[in-house]
């Protein structure tokens, strides 16, 4: 990953995104969320970069993979795939291919030979459509989901963490949108520029992997940079006021990176990745008194506030708020001091053929250990008052493998190479 | 059924596409520093240089004349490079191509018609435009299976036609599917003909304003969802024979290049992954699943002719086609008991994780077969 940019995580200009005001909070939300010893006392709007100074790319190299602690990015594609080859050479070298292309397009490159000026007679390498585009920090994250360790012989290699994750209270699982043998998430300030990066990709897996499912994202609903304003979900809430901060190396260290000692060497400098598909019941919650959404969350809608304080970032008095109210449930003090790093995004994908709107939050936790980040935290919720409002609908596990050192890199080589 | 909203005009496009050899038409970037002007007139077909030097040429056409004409750059055996038409008395268009050095034609045609004023021109320099006479064969072999599907299908045509005017619903509807698989299998080609993929192929979303819905899949509906035949059905199936009896006709007149056989294999392929793997083609009869793999077919028989020349450039290539066609025919060979039939399983009974199967397989034939007209050409 490449450490945060400086110059990138704090620009002189007030955001788009604050002047609106719009955004959105991670749901499942507020494990991070509420206060804490650290949490910053900022009042009013911070600052993010606003779109045109968001052009920049964000190192591709590095000893964690971009896009897990990089300041959050405003839009997402996220993939899953299949593999669909039992040939592992050929899967390794479509994951170099992966890696090459990704390296290009990160650097806000076309894939290959480009999108024009080739042979007339075959259809160019790249797509062409972020062409003049800025790389906009486009970051691309590789994970591999629990049966690519089914495959090509890595049964011995499936990392003790990466459970099968347990069955939740209330969750209504689509398998069309669950699990995959890998991932690919793709964040970036140009919706664009994120598209681009998954469809060139799986056109170049075409035939060795297959896209499960995707999910495009937008408004970021968590940020990994504690000045910038917290976003709010598209409950109208902030949340997630307490996420983990790219800059705090200690808390990453701690909660997000996995270690060697942690059982599997080759994930060292990785991470693991739930992803959950939350629909919400955007028209039932809408109809929902000021006071019962308060009451829910744990905070107040306007400043953000937890319950009994004045502003957003006080720390919270979990006893003050209901038994059920989200923040309280998902708080670290609730939960042994369980605690994920968060980059989650609102969707709307139109309407469900009922006329009720098909949104809610796609919800991107990283950790060191599910079992210690993820799956407590989860539990806990079980007894949340929000539950009532919303449904997780899809579920996906991940290993997050480390960063791709240099050029001569690839994309699960501690995995996949013999002398790794 | 590609061609669902397929006009005239577009499908004259489409038969363009499948033509041009190296060739395409679009807009000027109002550059054209080495452009060759060609001014149009009823009568006149005049070029500013009748020398150029071989690569990226660019014609500046301008119709000077009283009557639409269209301009084309061909080979000295007429095949097409490039071309643009409806150009309108008093407007500018461009064509732009990529030719190698040797002798070429361009050709004006006033009011669209007849084989056009001529002019020799020659471009220099550069890499010898040679033709590979095992690719001559190829397409002279592939015209020959075009020919040969659109005289197999008749007669299964006439059987269907047979047993809807005898009002024999079960009749028809067996004789159905198999009345379009010749069609299926030679569709680029077919379509290149734009008049009549719109009279017998469309389907009823596929109809542009004003146009009578016609055809196999006016009939379909007829028969699985009306479940009856009047009168009406019996006069569109005489159309539908009248309509491919054309298409028999003129199907050995074709255009085809290498690289249109190519890409026709892909666009075949294009059928299937928008229309048959999703069930819509067939939509009343859902025998989407022969429609496929005649499909298939056609785009195997299209590669097998070309394999050779396409070996010996891109030797990756053609092994991963051979691998990826074994794959999606073993796959579909799941959906019949009989592999000599075309007796498939109805796609209504083909599951969502199915299709979703057969739709990666698709996707892993598609994308490299892509590359086949650039392995050819090389």
């Amino acid at each position: 990953m490449t450490d945060t940019p400086a110059e990138e995580a704090t620009p002189a200009a007030p955001s788009r995104r604050s002047l609106i005001g719009w955004g959105g909070a991670g749901l499942a939300l507020g494990a991070a969320a509420a206060g804490g010893a650290v949490a910053m006392a900022r009042t009013g709007d911070d600052v993010e970069p606003t779109a045109a100074e968001s052009g920049a790319a964000v190192a591709f190299h590095g000893t964690h993979q971009a896009g897990i602690a990089t300041p959050v990015q405003d839009r997402l594609h996220f993939a899953a795939f299949d593999v669909k080859t039992d040939d592992r050479a050929e899967f390794v070298q479509l994951l170099k291919d992966w890696t090459a292309a990704a390296r290009r397009m990160t650097g806000g490159h076309a894939v290959g030979e480009g999108a024009y000026g080739g042979l007339a007679e075959a259809p160019p390498d790249d797509t062409g459509e972020a062409l003049g585009l800025k790389p906009s920090r486009l970051t691309l994250t590789i994970g591999f989901g629990p049966s690519l360790f089914e495959k090509f012989g890595l049964a011995d290699r499936r990392p003790e963490a990466l459970v099968d994750l347990p069955t939740f209270p209330g969750e209504n699982l689509d398998r069309n949108r669950s699990g995959g043998d890998l991932c690919v998430q793709a964040c970036a300030d140009d919706p664009q520029v994120a598209v681009h990066a998954i469809r060139n990709l799986a056109r170049i897996g075409f035939g060795k992997v297959a896209i499960r499912w995707s999910q495009l994202g937008f408004g970021k609903t968590s940020s990994t940079t504690p000045d910038a304003q917290t976003p709010r979900n598209l409950m109208g809430f902030k949340d997630g006021t307490r996420n983990i901060a790219g800059t705090e190396s200690d808390r990453l260290e701690k909660f997000v990176w996995a270690d060697a000692k942690d059982g599997s060497d080759w994930m060292a400098g990785g991470s693991y990745l739930v992803a959950r598909r939350i629909r919400m019941n955007i028209e039932t919650w809408d109809r929902t008194s000021l006071q019962e959404q308060e009451d829910v969350f744990g905070r107040d809608k306007g400043e953000g506030a937890p319950v009994g304080r004045a502003k957003e970032r006080d720390k919270p008095f979990l006893k003050a708020m209901k038994p059920d109210a989200h923040v309280r449930l998902a708080h670290p003090d609730s939960n042994h001091g369980a605690t994920i790093l968060r980059r989650g995004y609102s969707f709307t994908d139109g309407t469900d053929g009922l006329g009720r709107l098909e949104a809610g939050l796609f919800f991107l936790a990283y950790q060191r250990d599910v079992r210690t980040g993820f799956i407590p935290i989860q539990r806990s919720l079980g007894a949340d008052a929000l539950n009532e409002y919303i449904q997780h609908v899809g579920s996906a596990h991940f290993a997050v493998p480390p960063g791709v050192r240099d050029k001569d890199d690839w994309w699960g080589r501690t995995l996949f190479s013999k002398e790794a | 059924m590609r061609a669902a909203r397929l006009s005239v005009v577009t499908a004259v496009a489409t038969a363009a596409a499948l033509t041009a050899v190296t060739g395409c038409a679009e807009k000027s970037d109002g550059k054209g520093a080495g452009a060759i002007k060609v001014t149009a007139t009823d009568s006149k077909c005049e070029v500013s240089k009748k020398e150029f030097p071989a690569g990226h040429i660019e014609l500046d056409i301008q119709n000077k004349g009283s009557k639409v004409t269209e301009v084309y750059i061909l080979f000295p055996d007429d095949r097409i490079v490039s071309e643009r038409e409806n150009i309108g008395p008093g407007t500018k268009q461009t064509v732009t191509a990529e030719v190698k050095s040797g002798d070429y034609t361009i050709a004006c045609k006033p009011g669209m018609k007849g084989k056009g004023i001529r002019q020799a021109v020659k471009a220099t320099g550069g890499k010898v435009a040679k033709r590979d006479p095992r690719l001559d064969a190829a397409v002279a072999a592939y015209r020959e299976y075009a020919q040969e599907q659109a005289d197999a299908t008749l007669p299964e045509v006439a059987t269907f036609v047979k047993a809807v005017k005898a009002g024999d619903l079960a009749a028809a509807k067996a004789a159905y599917a198999p009345s379009r698989i010749g069609w299926e299998r030679t569709e680029p080609v077919a379509e290149s003909f734009g008049d009549i993929d719109p009279k017998v192929d469309v389907r009823a979303d596929g109809l542009e304003d004003g146009q009578k819905w016609t055809g196999w899949h006016r009939l379909e509906k007829a028969l699985w969802q009306d479940k009856k035949i009047g009168a009406e059905e019996k006069t569109l199936a005489d159309q539908l024979v009248t309509d491919l009896t054309d298409w028999q006709k003129r199907v050995g007149k074709a255009d085809i290049t290498p690289t249109s056989m190519a890409n026709g294999a892909k666009e075949l392929l294009d059928e299937v992954a928008t229309g048959k793997v999703t069930g819509e083609e067939e939509r009343y009869s859902h025998t989407d699943l022969v429609d496929f793999k005649a499909n298939v077919e056609g785009a195997q028989k299209s590669y097998e002719l070309l394999k050779p020349v396409a070996k010996e450039n891109d030797a990756a290539l053609t092994t991963e086609l051979d691998k990826q066609f074994a794959a999606l025919n073993t796959l579909l060979d799941k959906y019949r008991a009989d592999k000599t039939s075309y007796d498939f399983v109805s796609y209504d009974k083909v599951g969502k994780d199915q299709q979703k199967e057969l739709s990666d397989a698709v996707n892993a034939l598609a994308e490299p077969l892509s590359k086949l007209a650039a392995a050819v050409v090389k």
